[in-house]
């Protein structure tokens, strides 16, 4: 007892400290810092990725607005039936009403040169915007109608600001009599600027005033629909196979290990497979969105086995066990009891693996939905591209107005992937039971 | 065709399981005691009927189109074929296609329309002649499946059984995959290197796939050396790994060791939102503010930089991982067990010298094991690399020049060209092949290290 006594005394008084000396004061105020340092470095690091993300989604905002609204001209058009067969309205010259329209609009031009010029105000597609209208109803003919059809892309430009009038001429896009020209449209009343629906409408176009997601929303639609019906009963067979009946062999555990390394296969790959084995070998077309769905399917699928095991891991053995007990035989417990206990899980995963596909761009390239194609697809098989491609497609083209078409194009695909995230975490907050 | 086979089936497995359910219920009435439910004799009978059925309309389907285009290409009149490549067959068939599909430009020449019309022809033929086979399968499954229906039948075992086995089947379906992706790149591959010589594309320093299609076009000759879109690949990833690593690496302490429960509420999420965004924004983001700032930067600076800079694409890379680095790295630390930080702060240490000297040495593979993923995550993206990056290899490793990377050959090599004779679209196939090893190397390797760790503390 004393001995211990004696030792204890012992170590205290060798690690008797002198408080008051400046050594430890200095210590403590740098390690105090480095503390500070440490802490900074991590605030900077966040504000770094969040400065990141609020300059993305700022620049995209802020050149994307535009696109939502379109500058239109008003126009008298007279159907006149010298252009326009009654038997065949399609088949009209519709060139020479726009023309002549345009004609209208500007009295006082004499000279063929400036007509022309002039008539560049008006889109190239005004043409058929009239067209549609006269084989909608063929007794227009004759008549004089009020048409309000897109300018082309320059004037929409000026109209919006993004034409810098200061330039000098040689340097600008429109010269100074096209300028003044449009000057006096819009000084008549007769430029509006209405909101663009044609951009979701209409399919793509070579001229941005014209362009439209129709084609590439429809052929997202079909291609994600495709890769839904293929991967969430395959997805889900495997993994309640995987996790309630395969035995502990190595063959389950191959499974296993193919299952999350398949998940971090650069999608690229996946492409080059659809290319080779469904184009190549069985011939199926190009550019469809059923082969885009199927080449989907085959990268959400590692998505939804993963996401349906972790569900099915949740359902408490004590479900499991009362089914048995009261004479279920295992298929019955896991598709009566587990699996409907299991779902909200398995559609919050299914839905974030289908917001992944839906971004999905690089595979979709390969197997040639990056085509230019001005119709929107009837079938799954018809040619077609997808949101992402479409993006990409005019991320590439040099018109000025693609730029903010392309930033439209991507906040209705951050739209979608926004409603899709959402949607998933309201079933996940709704269903998801504690147990 | 195709809906009118999917509609019979559902048709039939219909019939096959009410014919069943009334057939047991009937025995039933007769004061026979069953061995199953009567519901499991109707399922037996739409099981048996839905799955070779099934399974015969999508074999059917995945190999009429060839069959048919063999069956036209063969009818053809034994001269207009002479002499033509595979590439110009091929085109030869897409014309026929297009005329068979009402789609007709220009004049084509007669044997062309005659071909079309054999087509249309051979299509139709195809189709009836599934409509019947399928017929034929689902009634011979349906008079089976009405002859097992007795009290002793044990029908349950019988649905369970079919069930096992289709969930099996989807179970494999992950293996097949893999085999497909292995197959198709080994078989490509292997025939760019019957064209291109293996050490030529492994350690060629010049990559010029530029061939000339025809045989008048002046062109390059065209090298396939992988080593400088290797190159360009890691400088492009070393780039986005500068940036994303310290990054992700410092919000993750921050987040595990600093921010109060709300912060983290908030901040976790926000930067999950950047892993979300598609990376093809993230390309356009590239080429739409970044390289051009760079570029601003670099004049102010009195530096020359490219316009499609490794220093863009990178850097834009480097921000899409930085959620990925992050969530691994608060993954590894929360990981830690807490009697370790705990005894940390009891000796005195600050928490800052409790994460540098205890935690973060202790997190050290997971944290490897994260970043390692996210190299191979960059070394695979395609298309921010695709968007802002070069189309033209140099054996450089300067990041303010443009480089090309592997991702960005194979798209631009595959894009609108798919005829498989040539290296030049093979060369695709053969980068693609070293992607896939390199990047299965480097997750295999990653996924190791964690999974060690992990049971280091278990």
């Amino acid at each position: 007892m004393t001995d211990m006594q004696a030792e204890r005394g012992d170590t205290s008084a060798t690690l008797r400290i002198n408080w008051s000396d400046p050594a430890i004061g200095a210590r403590l105020a740098r390690r105090k810092r480095r503390q500070f340092w440490l802490k900074g470095l991590g605030l900077a690091a966040i504000s770094v990725a969040f400065a990141m993300l609020f300059i993305l989604v700022g620049s995209l905002l802020s050149t994307g607005y535009q696109a939502f609204r379109q500058t239109h001209v008003a126009m008298e058009v007279r159907l006149d039936p010298a252009h326009i067969r009654a038997d065949n309205p399609a088949r009209g010259n519709f060139r020479a009403i726009v023309g002549e329209a345009v004609a209208n609009l500007f009295p006082e031009i004499e000279d063929r040169a400036d007509l022309r010029s002039a008539t560049g105000i008006v889109s190239n597609g005004a043409q058929f915007i009239i067209r549609d209208r006269v084989v909608e109803n063929p007794d227009l003919i004759g008549q004089t109608i009020r048409v309000e059809v897109p300018v082309s892309d320059n004037y929409d430009q000026l109209a919006k600001g993004l034409l810098d009038r200061d330039t000098p001429e040689e340097h600008r896009r429109l010269k100074d009599d096209e300028i003044a020209r449009f000057d006096q449209l819009a000084e008549a009343g007769l430029i509006s600027k209405p909101l663009n629906t044609a951009l979701l409408t209409n399919a793509d176009s070579r001229f941005p005033e014209l362009a439209g997601l129709k084609g590439a929303l429809l052929g997202s639609f079909y291609a994600l629909m495709t890769c839904f019906l293929l991967a969430f009963p395959v997805g889900i067979g495997a993994a309640i196979y995987l996790e309630e009946f395969a035995p502990k062999n190595r063959i389950s555990d191959l499974i296993e290990i193919n299952i999350n390394n398949l998940a971090a296969v650069p999608s690229v790959v996946f492409g080059l497979l659809a290319l080779a084995v469904f184009l190549g070998w069985f011939g199926l077309p190009r550019s469809a969105p059923f082969v885009g769905g199927m080449t989907l399917a085959l990268m959400t699928l590692p998505t939804i086995i993963i996401a349906t095991r972790a569900a099915l891991k949740a359902v408490p053995p004590s479900i499991r066990e009362a089914a048995l007990g009261v004479g279920a035989s295992r298929q019955q417990v896991v598709f009566g009891h587990v699996l409907p206990l299991a779902m909200p899980g398995i559609l919050t995963g299914t839905i974030i693996g289908l917001a992944q596909a839906l971004g999905e761009t690089a595979p979709l390239l390969l197997i040639g939905m990056n085509a230019f194609i001005t119709s929107a697809p009837e079938t799954p098989f018809s040619s077609a591209t997808a949101l992402p491609t479409q993006i990409f497609i005019w991320a590439d083209s040099p018109e000025r107005g693609f730029v903010s078409r392309t930033s439209a194009a991507i906040l209705v695909l951050l739209g979608f992937l926004i409603a899709m995230n959402a949607l998933a975490i309201f079933l996940r907050s709704k269903f998801e039971r504690k147990w | 065709m195709t809906l009118l086979a999917f509609v019979l089936l559902l048709a039939a497995a219909t019939i096959g399981y009410v014919l069943n359910l009334r057939a047991a219920k009937a025995i039933r009435a007769d004061g026979a005691r069953l061995h199953s439910l009567t519901t499991f004799h109707g399922g037996f009978a739409a099981l048996l009927v839905i799955v070779p059925a099934f399974f015969f309309i999508v074999l059917w389907l995945l190999l009429q189109g060839s069959v048919v285009d063999w069956l036209v290409m063969s009818g053809l009149p034994d001269r207009v074929l002479e002499g033509l490549g595979a590439g110009e067959r091929q085109l030869v068939l897409a014309e026929i296609r297009s005329i068979a599909g009402g789609r007709v430009f220009g004049e084509p020449e007669p044997w062309k329309l005659e071909a079309a019309e054999r087509m249309t022809g051979l299509r139709a033929t195809a189709g009836w002649l599934m409509i019947a086979g399928l017929v034929g399968i689902m009634a011979a499954a349906l008079v089976y499946a009405r002859r097992t229906v007795s009290a002793e039948f044990r029908a349950r075992q019988g649905v369970e059984g079919i069930v096992h086995w289709i969930m099996i089947a989807c179970a494999t379906a992950a293996i097949f995959v893999t085999l497909g992706i292995v197959v198709s790149l080994v078989f490509e591959t292997w025939r760019f290197f019957r064209m291109v010589p293996v050490h030529e594309f492994l350690f060629g320093t010049n990559w010029e796939p530029q061939i000339p299609i025809r045989e008048d076009q002046v062109a390059a000759v065209g090298a396939f050396g992988m080593l400088p879109v290797f190159l360009g690949t890691l400088v492009i990833s070393v780039v986005a790994m500068f940036i994303a690593t310290p990054i992700g690496l410092f919000s993750a302490i921050y987040l595990n060791e600093f921010a109060t429960p709300r912060v983290r509420s908030v901040v976790k999420p926000v930067l999950e939102v950047l892993a979300g965004v598609p990376t093809v924004v993230y390309g356009f983001f590239a080429i739409l503010v970044v390289a051009p700032a760079l570029r601003a930067a670099g004049a102010e600076l009195g530096i020359a930089i490219a316009p499609n800079t490794a220093l863009a694409a990178g850097g834009v890379m480097g921000i899409m991982l930085v959620p990925f680095i992050s969530s691994f790295a608060d993954d590894a630390l929360s990981a830690v067990p807490q009697s370790l930080r705990d005894g940390s702060l009891a000796l005195g240490a600050t928490p800052a010298e409790t994460v540098t000297k205890v935690l973060f040495p202790a997190a050290i593979p997971g944290i490897v094991g994260g970043v390692l993923l996210a190299v191979s995550r960059a070394i695979g993206e395609t298309m921010i690399v695709v968007m802002a990056a070069g189309l033209i290899a140099k054996m450089t490793i300067n990041p303010l020049d443009s480089v090309t990377t592997v991702t960005v050959q194979i798209v631009t090599l595959l894009i609108g060209d798919t005829a498989f004779d040539n290296p030049k679209t093979l060369a695709a196939f053969a980068l693609g092949m070293m992607l896939f090893l390199v990047t299965l190397g480097i997750n295999i390797f990653a996924l190791r290290i964690v999974r060690k760790y992990r049971e280091i503390y278990d």
